[in-house]
């Protein structure tokens, strides 16, 4: 089901937590479960020995007797009995369809919801480190392998055994040597189906990497669709892919051979078996040989191997049941695993203790916290000893010395110096890779520094509660992220008590305004796919606006204009510069246009800062700043 | 629907037709093998000797290897017939995927049209095996039984006369009633899916923000929301295997309890052959009431697995509908007949042209737009966001076509052209532009196949790529990963550009493809045309007035309406817009201005 099986994932012990985990809180409807399935499986072998019973002691008696006179309270008896046990044989299956249902899909739901809980607090690096193809695939290809297994598998091994073991006694109480045709034939049965079940398996895998090869081929080229079709070159994609896909339908067809031949295979054998169970049967009847049974010893009876005929069919196609089987419980063992790689992944760890709360100065200068949004902020910090101090939060942030790398001995950083003070405008250039996204992913801690000191406000961000120091922090990235929902919800991601003028208020400051009155709905225009329907430009005015409604003491924008032109920019500068007033903001851009107004600009080159200064004393030196303006250098 | 899909069987039909012929042998074998066993067992109650038996034992040896080998052919048939149909159904969408306009693929999604060859083409793949196998096994199967349990028995034939109508009748009001919750159901999963998607994607956005616990609550609401709708519909479902079992076991009491009455009442007493008492039945005799149980249990079973074909055919109606779709979409944009195979020159005229995405759009993305553009020039165009630059451009190759007015390319009509003329001479650079996993050697061929090496450096030089492309280790020979990962914006724009010259085109149009390219090297690259493309009209889309400066004419886009046109000279005293872009980018209130 997965196609990528590169990872190595323990799949030793994933069945047994599985099977913990969905019984953790369902054990009582497992075991009523159980028993409904013994009581179905009841009901239907009852069937088999009903008709040994009924040839046996109801038919031979009665045509000895020549009439049913003298059975017939036993018939009726039988009729009384058997109505009964089926009754109950239903109603088990009932239940046990109904209760099964309702367990696996709360099995589901639990489960998803606890993945999904517990993916939300996994670092930034997990995401970034690995493929979301990857991520979603544990949420539907392999928790569909555990639904199968639970609502399917599981359940059909559970019958399936219960009524070997039932058929096997009732055999054996009524001759081994019949048993042991049997058991031979389905020695045989098991062991062609090891075999057809891993050649289906070696191809099935063969399949999985053909498909991808095929997936990733049609993703390729259709982001491209568009350049194709500029160059004509239709004809060279069209034969590519069918070379791929010829190969797919290659191992394709050699896996569902396999698959497809299995069943006639154990079928047949159950009919080989039936044929000689019978001939057995005959022969030991005809010369009355001695039959061994648990129930003793003696002559064999016609009636004994008609009955048996039936059990041993049933027997046989329990076992062709469990073998359908195996396939599925080894998908769900690899999908287990896979799951519960993603439940044993450590979460962000988080020591803060200082707090961000609102606040009120009085003229003396002392801070008091309050529930109401007052436009002024203060860092709660307790002390050991039981006393709380406030600091008042004013942007200002100081790197020290800091060094980074995202993989050991590949630093990013090194010796970073920055200090923003309170209400500055901070910009950072360079080439890509120059590291200037890194930097601000420490500030709000996505990634924790390898060396030196950030601070802020004075206190070392580590003591920082996480959540806290990012609500300090407006963040509006260069990829943004727009959800499904409307133009308004996405605007109030950024403070959800926002009120609708709130945010047609942030809209109106970043410039989004006009655009969105022009969209068929206005804000209530529902927006799907990352905001498919909006250009790169409008989705990024749109990611301003949630970030000016957030009103964050600081602000972090990391390209955040990179795509809306230069006149419009302008507008959403003086709306950003207007609401950030005496505020600490980042800015990273490419465009030296974008970065030109701020009070310091921090030129970095790989992973080191080269030059820091204004606009203008940076033109003035000269330097690496100077030919970048001058288009003497290429940035990217 | 059924008989587009049907088109895709093609070279499978001998299999496809194969599966289900052999599945007749095997099932037809399947319901002989209970006669000979009813026979074999009658034999064993009169017959004193071992050899009928023996002769029906090897009957029936030979009856379960030729329904082995049935059973494989068509087992390897129904392999081949229904991967092959998937193959050939993956083929067909590709393919015409190809001939899609842009406006077909804006219509489409590339992530839909990927789930489409791949989910969607493996549920059909599963139901048409499904449906070759089972949907003649089940009901030869149940023809096969009750034709069986008439020659056993007519008068318990009844018993099944009335019993599977009836059962079939509850199958189909449960498969009707559910049908409609699980096409919801799926709808949901689906959104559901895509709600994981956008958590993962937008994850910095939602540590950003601190909304795990928001993202959590919504998605507990709807995973349980999700479950309601399961459990419902499988709930429903589910009722089928009670269903199935009250009618195995009332068939089986009924057959039981009157095939035994039918037994002792038709009885014609023993005769004693050899001094060995023979039973001389009547109507029916022991073995036959044993068959009769099997074929009861054959009867059901196979009304299930009828039950089974048809949910699962049903379920995979929606991915059928979805493969149609694309099979069936036309393309906008064809070749006409008669086409016209050569284009004159590279001079363009707009007539009055209007231009709407979608027929239901309220507003046009241009409208009237009167131009002209003489071989060999340079034409500039700038304008804000969503003013309707790209959108002009892409009428030129005719990517999209007019809503009103028309475009012509060297005096004629675009849509005059074959399409495939009009793209080889009319070479554009996308905005969105991308390379292909291949060697720069490789993506530069994209251009001309048959280009030769000192063409693609020729090229590589006008395109200012040469440089870097000779200072990469493995030269032109270097490996360039999907999308162009391993170059930098501004490089990867140089080689799209590169690519496209080698084209030879008459118009080049180069889409705001220079934006990663720093104003020195965009100043080169813009000589270079000048001297090395002399004949080609040369379209140039820019966000930096630097990049259009110097062209011969510059037109000024305001929502999708040209509001000025002129020399960058001109432009600036009599645009206002050209004005405003101008000085946002060079000089700041004028205090910076070294």
């Amino acid at each position: 089901m997965n196609k990528d099986m590169k990872k190595p994932v323990r799949k030793k012990g994933a069945m047994k937590r599985l099977l913990a985990y969905a019984l953790k809180k369902h054990r009582a409807m497992f075991a009523v479960i159980i028993i409904t399935i013994i009581f179905s499986s009841m009901a239907s072998i009852s069937s088999s020995i009903a008709l040994k019973y009924i040839v046996d002691d109801i038919i031979t008696p009665a045509i000895h007797s020549g009439g049913m006179g003298a059975v017939w309270d036993k018939f009726i008896g039988f009729i009384v009995t058997m109505g009964c046990v089926y009754f109950v044989g239903i109603a088990a299956a009932a239940a046990q369809a109904q209760l099964l249902n309702l367990m696996t899909q709360q099995i589901m739901t639990d489960l998803r919801c606890d993945l999904f809980a517990h993916m939300q607090k996994l670092p930034i690096k997990y995401f970034d480190t690995n493929n979301h193809g990857d991520i979603m695939s544990i949420y539907t290809n392999d928790i569909e392998t555990v639904r199968q297994l639970i609502s399917q598998s599981l359940p059909q091994v559970l019958l399936s055994g219960i009524m070997i073991v039932m058929l096997f006694f009732v055999m054996l109480s009524y001759s081994i040597w019949l048993t042991l045709v049997v058991l031979a034939a389905v020695t045989v049965m098991i062991l062609v189906a090891k075999y057809v079940g891993s050649r289906s398996g070696k191809h099935f895998m063969r399949q999985q990497k053909s498909l991808g090869v095929v997936e990733g081929y049609i993703e390729e080229m259709m982001q491209g669709q568009k350049v194709v079709k500029v160059f004509n070159h239709e004809k060279k994609a069209k034969e590519g892919f069918d070379e791929r896909n010829d190969k797919l339908f290659d191992d394709a067809a050699k896996a569902n051979r396999y698959a497809n031949i299995l069943m006639p295979i154990l079928g047949n054998i159950g009919n080989i078996m039936y044929v000689l169970v019978a001939f057995v049967g005959a022969v030991l009847a005809l010369t009355g040989a001695f039959n061994v049974s648990l129930t003793g010893v003696g002559v064999l009876e016609v009636g004994t191997v008609v009955s048996f005929l039936t059990m041993g069919r049933s027997f046989s196609m329990q076992v062709s049941q469990v073998s359908q089987q195996v396939n599925f419980i080894a998908l769900a063992q690899a999908g287990s695993a896979r799951v519960f790689a993603l439940f044993d992944e450590k979460t962000e760890p988080d020591d803060g203790y200082v707090t961000l709360v609102n606040a009120e100065i009085d003229a003396d200068g002392n801070i008091t916290e309050t529930s109401k949004r007052t436009g002024v902020w203060a860092w709660k910090h307790p002390h050991g000893d039981g006393t709380t101090t406030y600091t008042r939060l004013t942007g200002d942030i100081l790197l020290d010395d800091v060094d980074f790398c995202y993989e050991e001995g590949k630093p990013i950083l090194k010796n970073i110096d920055v200090y923003a003070h309170a209400g500055e405008k901070v910009a950072f250039v360079g080439a890509t890779g120059a590291g200037k996204t890194t930097i601000t992913n420490l500030i709000n801690r996505f990634y924790d520094i390898a060396d030196g000191k950030i601070r802020y406000d004075g206190i070392n961000i580590n003591k920082i509660k996480k959540a806290d120091l990012r609500r300090s922090l407006g963040i509006v990235l260069q990829d943004t992220n727009l959800f499904t929902g409307t133009v308004m919800d996405n605007i109030r991601y950024g403070r959800l008590d926002a009120t609708d003028e709130e945010c047609k208020a942030a809209a109106a400051l970043a410039g989004a305004d006009s655009f969105i009155t022009r969209l068929p709905d206005g804000y209530d225009t529902m927006l799907t796919g990352d905001g498919a329907n909006l250009s790169q430009g409008q989705r990024q005015l749109l990611a301003i606006a949630r970030a000016a409604v957030a009103d964050a003491p600081v602000m972090i924008m990391d390209e955040a204009t990179s795509s809306i032109d230069t006149r419009t920019e302008q507008i959403v500068q003086q709306g950003t510069d207007r609401l950030m007033k005496g505020r600490t903001v980042f800015v990273i851009a490419h465009r030296l246009s974008t970065v030109r107004k701020s009070d310091v600009i921090m030129v970095l080159d790989h992973g080191r800062i080269i030059e820091r200064g204004s606009h203008d004393s940076l033109i003035a030196k000269k330097g690496q700043y100077y030919k970048l303006y001058t288009g003497a250098f290429e940035l990217d | 629907m059924i008989k587009k899909l049907a088109g895709s069987i093609r070279q499978y039909k001998a299999a496809s037709i194969l599966t289900p012929v052999f599945m007749l042998g095997e099932v037809a074998l399947e319901c002989v093998i209970p006669l000979v066993m009813k026979n074999l067992i009658d034999t064993m109650e009169t017959a004193d000797s071992i050899r009928p038996t023996l002769i029906y034992g090897g009957i029936l040896l030979a009856l379960a290897f030729a329904s082995l080998a049935c059973g494989m052919l068509s087992g390897h048939f129904a392999a081949i017939a229904s991967t092959g149909f998937a193959r050939n159904l993956r083929k067909d969408m590709y393919h015409k995927i190809q001939d899609f306009s842009f406006a077909n693929i804006d219509k489409f999604s590339t992530a839909g049209l990927v789930t489409r060859l791949t989910v969607d083409v493996s549920n059909v793949q599963n139901a048409f095996m499904m449906l070759i196998r089972m949907a003649v096994r089940a009901p030869l199967m149940l023809i096969f039984s009750v034709v069986m349990t008439i020659t056993v028995s007519p008068k318990l034939s009844i018993i099944f006369a009335v019993l599977v109508p009836l059962l079939a009748v509850a199958m189909f009001l449960l498969i009707r009633s559910v049908y409609p919750i699980y096409r919801k159901a799926f709808k949901r999963y689906d959104r559901f899916n895509e709600s994981i998607e956008e958590n993962v994607r937008g994850m910095r956005v939602v540590k950003a923000y601190v909304r795990e616990d928001y993202e959590k609550e919504k998605f507990d609401k709807e995973s349980n929301a999700l479950r309601k709708i399961f459990t419902k519909s499988d709930g429903i479902l589910m009722i089928s295997t009670p269903l199935m079992q009250l009618a195995v076991f009332t068939a089986v009491l009924l057959i039981a309890s009157l095939g035994s009455l039918l037994i002792v009442n038709t009885f014609g007493g023993f005769t004693i052959v050899n001094g060995v008492e023979i039973a001389q039945f009547g109507e029916l005799s022991i073995g036959g009431l044993s068959s009769l149980i099997t074929y009861t249990m054959q009867i059901l079973f196979s009304l299930m697995m009828f039950a089974m074909v048809i949910t699962m055919i049903t379920m995979s109606l929606e991915s059928a509908r979805r493969i149609t779709e694309v099979l069936e979409e036309k393309s906008t944009i064809v070749s006409p007949e008669n086409a016209v195979k050569e284009v004159e020159s590279g001079e363009i005229e707009f007539d009055a042209v209007g231009f709407k995405y979608s027929e239901t759009a309220e507003r046009e993305a241009l409208s009237n737009i009167k131009l002209k553009i003489p071989s060999g020039s340079t034409v500039g165009i700038i304008g804000g966001t969503g003013s309707g630059k790209t959108s002009l451009v892409q009428l030129i190759p005719r990517l999209y076509d007019v809503t009103s007015g028309s475009v012509k390319v060297g005096g004629r009509d675009v849509r005059e052209y074959d399409v495939e003329t009009l793209r080889d001479a009319v070479a554009m650079v996308l905005q969105k532009n991308t390379l292909f996993s291949g060697t720069v050697k490789e993506n530069m061929r994209w251009g001309n196949e048959n280009a030769t090496d000192e063409e693609i450096v020729y090229a590589c030089k006008l395109a200012q790529a040469d440089d870097f492309v000779s200072a990469m280790p493995d030269g032109y020979e270097t490996h360039i990963e999907q999308g162009g990962a391993n170059v930098s914006g501004g490089q990867k724009q140089r080689l799209c550009i590169a690519r496209a010259i080698l084209k030879n085109p008459k118009v080049l149009i180069l889409d705001d493809s220079t934006s990663a390219v720093d104003t020195h090297t965009d100043a080169k690259l813009r000589a270079a045309f000048r001297e090395g493309l002399k004949d080609t009209t040369k379209i140039i889309i820019a966000q930096r007035t630097a990049s259009v400066e110097d062209a011969d004419e510059i037109i000024v886009l305001d929502d999708g309406k040209i509001s000025a046109v002129g020399t960058h000279d001109e432009l600036l005293k009599t645009s206002e817009i050209y004005r405003e872009v101008y000085e946002s980018q060079n000089r700041q209130g004028g205090q910076d201005n070294e």
